[in-house]
């Protein structure tokens, strides 16, 4: 089981509609991946809050059919 | 469920720096944990290692603790402060050690690079 980059921006976008999502796959594996996403939903919170909402986003997947997502969480500038 | 709760809840109040890991600090079993180690280790600092995968409803609890979806998790008297990316983040800004001195946590002074 993996899952697609696509799959991962869409969850992403559909909790976060302003969100830029660039989407990096580590090991080709469909469950190892890095992603960078800008959205104005992180401004003020911490890094741990910040995650929480990609990982709240993701509907559970995260630590089950997604094994790693390297997070880079940033407001806009 | 609460059993696992109190559990968790009893190390990290017990003990300064608690790191939920896969394996343990000699012998860490997932890399992400292994660079948590790296990083501690290289800090100098004193910590309890605790290895999820030796208790399956840890494992799960310490997820539902935090409504953090993976492991490791780094807490620093008593709070969580982050899993491999934040703690690596915070480290190369040099933010984990500010973070651990005002916690009153004795660390090493890394080099400064």
């Amino acid at each position: 089981m993996a899952m697609e980059a696509a799959e991962i921006e869409r969850l992403i976008k559909s909790a976060l509609p302003d969100a830029k999502v660039q989407i990096q796959d580590l090991a080709g594996d469909g469950d190892h991946y890095a992603a960078t996403v800008v959205s104005e939903a992180f401004r003020g919170k911490s890094r741990v809050q910040q995650h929480q909402l990609v990982y709240g986003a993701l509907k559970g997947q995260m630590g089950g059919v997604l094994h790693a997502l390297a997070l880079t969480t940033l407001p806009p500038e | 469920m609460s059993n696992i709760h109190d559990q968790i809840q009893d190390v990290i109040a017990k003990n300064d720096v608690v790191l939920f890991m896969k394996g343990t600090p000699q012998m860490p079993q997932c890399g992400f944990s292994g660079q948590v180690v790296q990083i501690l280790d290289y800090l100098g600092v004193p910590y309890k290692g605790v290895n999820v995968l030796a208790d399956g409803e840890l494992r799960e609890g310490i997820k539902a603790f935090t409504n953090w979806p993976t492991i490791p998790q780094l807490y620093v008297k008593g709070e969580f402060v982050g899993g491999c990316d934040i703690i690596r983040e915070m480290f190369q800004s040099g933010e984990l050690s500010d973070h651990l001195s005002k916690a009153g946590v004795p660390a090493a002074q890394p080099a400064r690079g």
